[in-house]
């Protein structure tokens, strides 16, 4: 699958809004993984085209920053902060509960391909610790207890 | 006036406000002021004898970055001039930016374009960390309201003066946050640290003059140039002016941001967040962050603003006090941090990139009661050779290695005791 002309038009835009193609190489990366969820070899390769970039050039970046994703995820990411003020309010046990419900560790997918946890530090929530991110909104959630968990897990099943 | 002059208009479900909403609160007023009765001399002088310094974590004086930026712009001649807003808030316990990001937007905008005109910016780049969505969009918002309303773009309320101002959303970085990596993320480049000299304000984005300042120091510039530098200084408990947004976190019944006057001390922060939670005494606390010192129950009455924090030995930082009661393991809560500096180390150096995760493995060890007398003294050796400060190219590995080289000292009898199998604190 190629990269729809909304996209490519937007990459364009992007390179004139951020002052030159370099520049909007990681918007690009950004567009593409929304539209596709994740950046794959081949979509990267045609983000670089349409900039008239390198793949290196801008593997350098999709390669270096945490939220572009570089292989599948689930159709809901959630982002668990382990920070030092989550762990000190039972971050670990939501850690724990959310693992054994889904029955994957960070950085996995379930089999169903619905969720994806991934492990993130500090996201501003301290005040509610122990918290996560969801979904696309990166939707801030806490302060999380293992009960609360499942209703969000149930929620978005 | 509010002695709460940056989060004095927040709402309490931190809804941002409509630009006519925020006119009706008396939002506006500094920038109309400073464009139309000062010059941009004048507000730096103005920022100066408010006492304003930095609050993304270094304190250092607002009013003399701006004069080193007005300096560079002069000396590199006609072209654009950048004026960077750290929106990239990821240190371990830190979550006040956020707020006024999100809450806030128009206050922040007002004083990054007051800050410009003072220093002689052409636009303003708001950098925000692709976790903070809602931050984004209502800084985004705002910005085509105030375009809209000629706050922004060209000859801004007939002064004469134009600026353009963007959201740059981030993607997940801690090291983004380095002034010189964030420059270098702005032009598409691998976000890692660059050499100093030339500083951004000779030689920044695009080799053009640049300065970096923090979300909280330039939201708290619209009310400084309204009420003046005086008011400012008054509303401080020592001689650093004006308020601080301390956000307290971890081992407290409520924890909370709070804007008091700079220079409160701990104590009066935690009972502000009723006391230390579950009726259990302090063990120590961090009062800047997660690369700070640890400080104990004997600095509990330390005014927190830069210089004496400086003296109790350790650093104001962004004003994140992240606290441990007497349960919480000192060994374990130093081992989280570290694998957090570990997993965002750029990988430009070796003590960073391979030393990090090497010591977190060592701390994890120690830890689960399995460490031996050797691995405390390669922790202790470690700090040695990698701090205090120059041995790496930026200041996250010796940022890293603070609450471990103040951990050993203040807590080496903890560390002893996790030798034995077992934890003398416990676990929180
Ligand atoms: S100290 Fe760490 S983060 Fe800083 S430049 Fe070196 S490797 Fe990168
Ligand atoms: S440590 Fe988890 S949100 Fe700050």
């Amino acid at each position: 699958m190629s990269l729809s002309p909304a996209i490519r038009t937007a990459i364009a835009q992007a390179a004139a809004h951020h002052g030159g193609p370099k520049a909007a190489m990681l918007e690009a990366l950004k567009l593409v993984q929304e539209a596709e969820g994740w950046v794959s070899d081949a979509h990267l390769k045609e983000a670089a085209e349409a900039l008239g970039v390198t793949t290196a050039e801008i593997d350098s970046l999709a390669t270096f920053y945490s939220q572009i994703f570089r292989s599948p995820v689930g159709d809901t990411v959630i982002l668990l902060c382990d920070g030092l003020s989550c762990f000190l309010c039972g971050g670990d046990a939501v850690r724990d509960a959310v693992m054994s419900r889904l029955g994957i560790g960070f950085g996995e997918t379930t089999p169903d391909g619905k969720f994806t946890l991934i492990n993130i530090c500090c996201v501003g929530g301290c005040d509610l610790a122990p918290v996560a991110l969801v979904g696309p909104e990166r939707k801030l959630v806490g302060p999380l207890t293992a009960d609360d968990l499942d209703a969000l897990i149930g929620g978005a099943r | 006036m509010s002695d709460k002059p940056l989060t004095g208009r927040a709402t309490a479900d931190r809804q941002p406000h409509s630009l006519a909403a925020w006119r009706r609160l008396g939002g506006g007023a500094g920038l109309a002021l400073a464009l139309k009765r000062h010059s941009p001399e004048a507000i730096i002088a103005l920022i100066e004898a408010a006492g304003l310094r930095g609050r993304g974590g270094a304190g250092f004086p607002t009013a003399n970055k701006w004069r080193f930026m007005r300096a560079g712009a002069e000396k590199a001649g006609p072209g654009a001039c950048y004026l960077c807003v750290n929106g990239d808030e990821t240190e371990p316990g830190s979550f006040k930016d956020r707020l006024l990001m999100e809450a806030l937007p128009q206050q922040l905008i007002e004083g990054a374009t007051i800050a410009a005109y003072a220093m002689g910016a052409t636009e303003v780049i708001i950098l925000v960390r692709d976790e903070y969505r809602a931050a984004a969009a209502a800084l985004s918002r705002a910005i085509v309201e105030a375009e809209q309303t000629g706050l922004l773009g060209r000859d801004i309320l007939g002064s004469g003066f134009d600026l353009t101002m963007r959201v740059h959303a981030s993607a997940g970085r801690y090291i983004v946050g380095e002034e010189t990596a964030l420059i270098a993320a702005l032009e598409g480049e691998r976000p890692v640290p660059r050499h100093r000299p030339p500083y951004p304000a000779v030689s920044g984005l695009w080799g053009r003059p640049t300065t970096v300042n923090n979300v909280e120091t330039l939201s708290a510039v619209p009310s400084i140039v309204e009420h003046g530098a005086e008011w400012y200084q008054g509303l401080s408990h020592t001689n650093e002016g004006g308020t601080k947004l301390y956000g307290v976190s971890g081992c407290v019944a409520r924890p909370q941001l709070i804007e008091a006057p700079m220079g409160t001390t701990a104590r009066e922060l935690f009972d502000l967040c009723g006391g230390i939670r579950q009726g259990r005494a302090l063990f120590a606390f961090q009062p800047g962050g997660g690369a700070t010192a640890f400080l104990e129950t004997a600095e509990l009455d330390v005014p927190l603003d830069f210089a004496h924090t400086k003296r109790a030995g350790s650093s104001l930082g962004t004003g994140a006090l992240i606290v441990l009661d007497d349960h919480a393991c000192p060994v374990a809560a130093i081992g989280r941090h570290m694998r957090f500096y570990a997993r965002e180390s750029c990988g430009l150096c070796t003590p960073c990139r391979d030393g990090l995760p090497w010591v977190a493995k060592l701390l994890d060890t120690i830890e689960a009661g399995k460490g031996t007398r050797g691995d405390i003294d390669l922790l202790h050796q470690h700090v040695a050779l990698s701090g205090p400060s120059g041995r790496s190219y930026c200041d996250l590995n010796t940022g890293a290695l603070t609450p471990l080289r103040s951990g050993l000292e203040r807590f080496g009898d903890i560390f002893a005791a996790h030798l034995q199998g077992s934890c003398p604190v416990g676990r929180a």
